[in-house]
C-alpha cells in the first residue's frame, strides 16, 4: 500500500506540471474558488475553451488513454488522472469535452466502423467541434428505454421526429449522438437505435431551459422530419441500448473520476466569517461536529476514489461501485450549501454579492444543488444499482418486461 | 500509486478468517456473553498461537515481526466474529504505548508477554460520566505511587497490568500498573455487550512506572489513541461488513407479500445507504492504515476520519441488522443483538465519536493556521 507516485508516475507528473507552468496560470490558493455551478457559456468563453484544448492536442497532452491513430496519446489511465490533477491546480477555461471525450468519443471507438472512428474521433479530441449526448425525454429519465423519438427508414436516410431533454451544451455542439426508437412493436429495450446526428441538420430546433438556478445549461430539443443518413448509425438496427450502456459506463468513470474533494477549506473559511452568538461559528459546538461530518464524509470520496483508481490502475473494468461517488456526494453538496447558507444567518437568504460572504457562492451553489442529485442518475436509481447490481438484490418487479413497446402503459402525463 | 493490501498481506487475513470461522463462530461470542467467563480463554489462547497478539511486535520482544498493514487485516476479521477477547485492550492500547514510548526495559519485560498472551494488559483513562478530560483528572500519582478511580476500564478485570493516566505535579504521566500487586482494588461492571468486561479499578497507593516520559502522558496519550483509533475501525469494519451480510441473507430468504423483502425498494436503498457508510469507512481505515504504517504526519487527520467513518459504519449496521429483521432482530435467540452491542461499546471505547469530532475540527484549524 502506497500512496506516494511510482517513479515513473512523478516524472510525468513533473512533465504535465513543467508543460502546464510554461501555459498556464495557476489558481490563487487563498480563492475561495469559482462557482462550481455557474454557466459560463458565452462565445467568448467557448472560444477559449477550444483555443485551451487545441494547444493540448498539439502538445500532446488531450485524450491522453485514446489510441495514438485517433488523436490521443495511448496513454495509461493513470496518466489521464496525473494530468488532471495537475490541470486542476490552474486556472482554465470550463472543460465544455466532458461528454465527448469522456463518453461519446470510446462509444464511437467501441462500437463505431472505420470511416466513423477516421472521420469523427480525431477532430473530437482536437476539440474543434462540441459533441452533445441526446438521450433523456421527458418521458422517459430515470427510465430511459422507455423513450419515444421515432425514427423511420426511409430509402438510405431515417426521418425522425421527437424531443430530447437536458441536452447539455446542445446550443454550441455541432455533433449530438441520440438514441432513438426504430420499431415499437419490438419489446422496450429491443427496439432502439443509436445514431451519431449533425445538429446543423434542418428540422432541429434547440430551446434552453430555464433552471432554478437562473442558469441555462440544458436544452429541448425538438426533432421534425429530421433526415440521419443511415451511415451515421452506430451499431445495428436495435441495438442502440447495448450502444447506450457503453455511453453510460463511461459516463460512471468520467464521473467519478472528476468527483474530488474540493470547497472544504472555503468552508471552514466561511465558519471563520459568519458570526453566532456573539462569537465566531466556528467556535460553537453544533458548527464544529457538522464540520467534522463533512470532512470525514468528503474524504471517504476521495480515497474511494484512490481505491477505485488503483483497481484501474492493476487493469480492473471499473463495476458498479462507482455509483457511491454520486450516491453520497450529491446529497452531501446540497446539505453542505444549505448549511453554509444557513451559517450566514438572516442574511443567507440573500444572494446579494456585495453583501453575502463569498459573493453568494454558497447561495448559487444552494440552489443548484438540488440539479446535482437529478442529472446523469437520480439518487433513487444509483440506490437501486447499488442494491441490485453490487449487493445482488432482487431487482424490481416489472410490468413492462414482455410486452411489445407500444402496449406498455403510460400515465396521462406521458400522452 | 497503490492503495490496495499486498498478496501475501491478503493471505494472512484469510488466514485469520478461516481460524476465526472455525474457532470462533458467533456461539463463542454468545457463550461469554450469556455465560460466567469474562472472555473466552480458549480462543485467546489460539489466537496468541496464531501469531496475531505480536503481529507488530519486533522479534526481538518475542513477536512475529509483521507490521500494521497485516495487523489491521487481522483487526478486521477479529471485528468479523465479534471475537470476545480483549485483543483491542492488549494489542491496540497496551502493546502499541509500549512500542510507542516503553523503555528497552520495559519493552523487554512485558512485550514478550503480551505477544504470547500470557499477559493481558489495558488502558484506564475514564473517570466516571463524560469523555476523558485532563483537566479534571483526579487520579494521582505521587513518589511511585498511584491513588484514584477508574471507570470504566475495558478488560479492566481480566487484565494483568493498565496503563493509567494520572496527573503528576503540573503535567500528566502514563503509568504501568500490575494489576495483581498491592494497593489495587477492582470489581467488575455490568457491561452493555456483555462478551467483552469492564471495570471499576481502584488505585490506593499501588506501585507505578512511568512509560515514556514523565509529565507528557497527555501527549503520549493523543497519539496512542490515534493509532489505536485506526486498528479498531477495521475491527468495527468487519463487524459492519458481517452484519450487513447476514442481514442480506435473511431479506433474501424472508418472504412477505409474496416476495422476498429484499425485493422492496424501501429496505433496498437502506441497504445501499449502509453500504456506502461501510465503503466510506473502509476507505477511511485504508488511509489510516497507510498513515500509521508509514508513520507519517497524515496519522492526526487520517486517524479521527477512520474512527469516526467506523463508529458511523458500525452503529448503522447493528441498527438496521435490528430493523431489517424486523420482530425476530428483537429476540434474544437471534444474533443482532450481539452486533448492536459490540457497535456501541466499540464506539465508545477509545472516547465517543463526538469527541473525536471536535479533535478533527481542532486539527483541522491547527492544519490551516499553519
Amino acid at each position: 500500500m502506497d500512496f506516494n507516485d511510482t517513479p515513473e508516475e512523478a516524472a510525468y507528473r513533473a512533465k504535465a506540471r513543467a508543460w502546464l507552468e510554461a501555459h498556464a496560470t495557476p489558481l490563487d490558493p487563498n480563492d475561495t474558488g469559482k462557482d462550481p455551478l455557474s454557466e459560463r457559456e458565452d462565445d467568448r468563453t467557448i472560444q477559449a475553451a477550444k483555443d485551451w484544448q487545441a494547444k493540448k492536442f498539439d502538445a500532446g497532452w488531450a485524450c491522453i488513454t485514446w489510441p495514438k491513430e485517433y488523436g490521443g496519446q495511448g496513454g495509461t489511465t493513470m496518466q489521464n488522472v496525473i494530468f488532471n490533477q495537475e490541470q486542476a491546480k490552474f486556472d482554465l477555461p470550463p472543460n465544455i469535452y466532458t461528454i465527448g471525450h469522456g463518453m461519446l468519443g470510446p462509444t464511437i471507438m467501441t462500437h463505431g466502423t472505420k470511416e466513423q472512428k477516421e472521420k469523427y474521433v480525431k477532430r473530437m479530441a482536437r476539440g474543434e467541434e462540441i459533441w452533445c449526448q441526446l438521450f433523456s425525454e421527458p418521458a422517459a429519465g430515470s427510465d430511459l428505454a422507455g423513450l419515444r423519438s421515432l425514427a423511420v427508414r426511409d430509402g438510405s436516410d431515417w426521418v425522425l421526429n421527437g424531443q430530447k431533454i437536458w441536452s447539455t451544451g446542445a446550443h454550441f455542439s455541432r455533433f449530438g449522438m441520440i438514441v432513438v426508437r426504430t420499431d415499437p412493436n419490438a419489446g422496450k429495450h429491443a427496439g432502439l437505435t443509436y445514431f451519431i446526428v449533425d445538429m446543423e441538420t434542418k428540422g432541429i430546433d434547440i430551446r434552453p431551459i430555464k433552471q432554478i438556478n437562473g442558469g441555462s445549461g440544458f436544452n429541448e430539443v425538438f426533432f421534425t422530419d429530421v433526415r440521419i443518413p443511415d451511415s451515421n448509425r452506430l451499431g445495428a438496427e436495435g441495438d442502440g441500448w447495448r450502444v447506450a450502456l457503453t455511453t453510460l459506463m463511461n459516463e460512471r468513470v468520467a464521473i467519478g473520476a472528476g468527483a474530488a474533494a474540493t470547497g472544504f477549506k472555503t468552508l471552514m473559511k466561511l465558519a471563520r466569517e459568519s458570526r453566532r452568538g456573539g462569537r465566531p461559528a466556528i467556535e460553537d459546538s453544533a458548527v464544529r461536529q457538522r464540520l467534522a461530518d463533512f470532512w470525514v464524509t468528503q474524504q471517504g470520496l476521495k480515497y474511494t476514489g484512490f481505491r477505485t483508481l488503483s483497481a484501474l490502475s492493476q487493469g480492473k473494468v471499473p463495476g458498479p461501485e462507482g455509483s457511491i461517488g454520486k450516491a453520497v456526494g450529491a446529497p452531501m453538496a446540497q446539505q453542505i450549501a444549505a448549511f453554509a447558507v444557513e451559517l450566514q444567518g438572516p442574511l443567507g437568504a440573500t444572494r446579494d454579492k456585495s453583501h453575502t460572504l463569498h459573493e453568494a457562492l454558497w447561495q448559487n451553489s444552494w440552489l443548484g444543488s438540488p440539479g446535482i442529485r437529478i442529472a446523469g442518475g437520480t439518487d433513487e436509481i444509483l440506490k437501486n444499482i447499488i442494491a441490485e447490481r453490487v449487493l445482488r438484490l432482487p431487482p424490481e418487479i416489472r410490468v413492462d418486461k414482455d410486452l411489445p413497446f407500444r402496449d406498455i402503459p403510460t400515465g396521462p402525463a406521458s400522452k | 500509486m497503490n492503495f490496495d493490501f499486498s498478496e501475501d498481506q491478503k493471505l494472512v487475513q484469510k488466514t485469520a478468517r478461516d481460524y476465526l470461522a472455525e474457532h470462533s463462530p458467533l456461539g463463542v461470542c454468545r457463550r461469554v456473553l450469556e455465560g460466567k467467563e469474562l472472555y473466552d480463554a480458549t480462543l485467546w489462547k489460539g489466537v496468541a498461537e496464531m501469531g496475531w497478539l505480536g503481529a507488530a511486535i519486533p522479534e526481538e520482544y518475542g513477536g512475529a515481526g509483521l507490521g500494521h498493514l497485516e495487523l489491521v487485516l487481522i483487526a478486521e476479521e477479529i471485528g468479523r466474529a465479534l471475537a470476545p477477547i480483549p485483543f483491542s485492550s492488549s494489542v491496540y492500547l497496551a502493546s502499541e504505548a509500549l512500542l510507542l514510548a516503553g523503555s528497552e526495559d520495559q519493552k523487554k519485560k512485558h512485550l514478550p508477554r503480551l505477544a504470547s498472551g500470557e499477559l493481558i494488559a489495558t488502558l484506564a483513562l475514564a473517570e466516571g460520566a463524560g469523555d476523558p478530560d485532563l483537566a479534571s483528572l483526579e487520579t494521582r500519582l505521587e513518589g511511585g505511587r498511584l491513588s484514584g478511580r477508574k471507570l470504566p476500564v475495558v478488560d479492566g478485570d481480566v487484565a494483568g497490568a493498565a496503563l493509567v493516566l494520572a496527573r503528576d505535579g503540573k503535567g500528566h504521566s502514563l503509568v504501568w500498573v500490575d494489576l495483581g500487586g498491592s494497593g489495587v482494588s477492582r470489581s467488575s461492571l455490568d457491561s452493555l455487550d456483555p462478551s467483552r468486561s469492564q471495570a471499576e479499578i481502584v488505585f490506593a497507593g499501588a506501585p507505578a512506572e512511568v512509560v515514556g516520559k514523565s509529565g507528557e502522558g497527555a501527549r503520549l496519550v493523543e497519539r496512542l489513541l490515534d493509532r489505536a483509533a485506526v486498528l479498531m475501525a477495521f475491527e468495527q469494519l468487519g463487524g459492519a461488513q458481517r452484519a450487513l451480510e447476514i442481514t442480506r441473507e435473511y431479506a433474501m430468504g424472508r418472504y412477505a407479500f409474496g416476495r422476498p423483502i429484499a425485493s422492496f425498494q424501501g429496505l433496498k436503498h437502506r441497504f445501499a445507504e449502509l453500504y456506502c457508510a461501510i465503503e466510506l469507512a473502509r476507505s477511511n481505515a485504508y488511509y489510516g492504515a497507510w498513515a500509521l504504517s508509514h508513520g507519517n504526519d497524515e496519522l492526526s487527520l487520517a486517524a479521527c476520519g477512520a474512527r469516526i467513518s467506523a463508529c458511523k459504519a458500525f452503529e448503522l449496521a447493528g441498527e438496521e441488522m435490528i430493523q431489517i429483521h424486523g420482530g425476530v432482530g428483537y429476540t434474544w435467540e437471534y444474533d443482532c443483538h450481539l452486533f448492536y452491542r459490540r457497535s456501541k461499546l466499540l464506539s465508545l471505547a477509545l472516547g465517543s465519536p463526538s469527541d473525536w469530532r471536535e479533535k478533527l475540527v481542532c486539527r483541522l484549524e491547527a492544519r490551516d493556521a499553519a
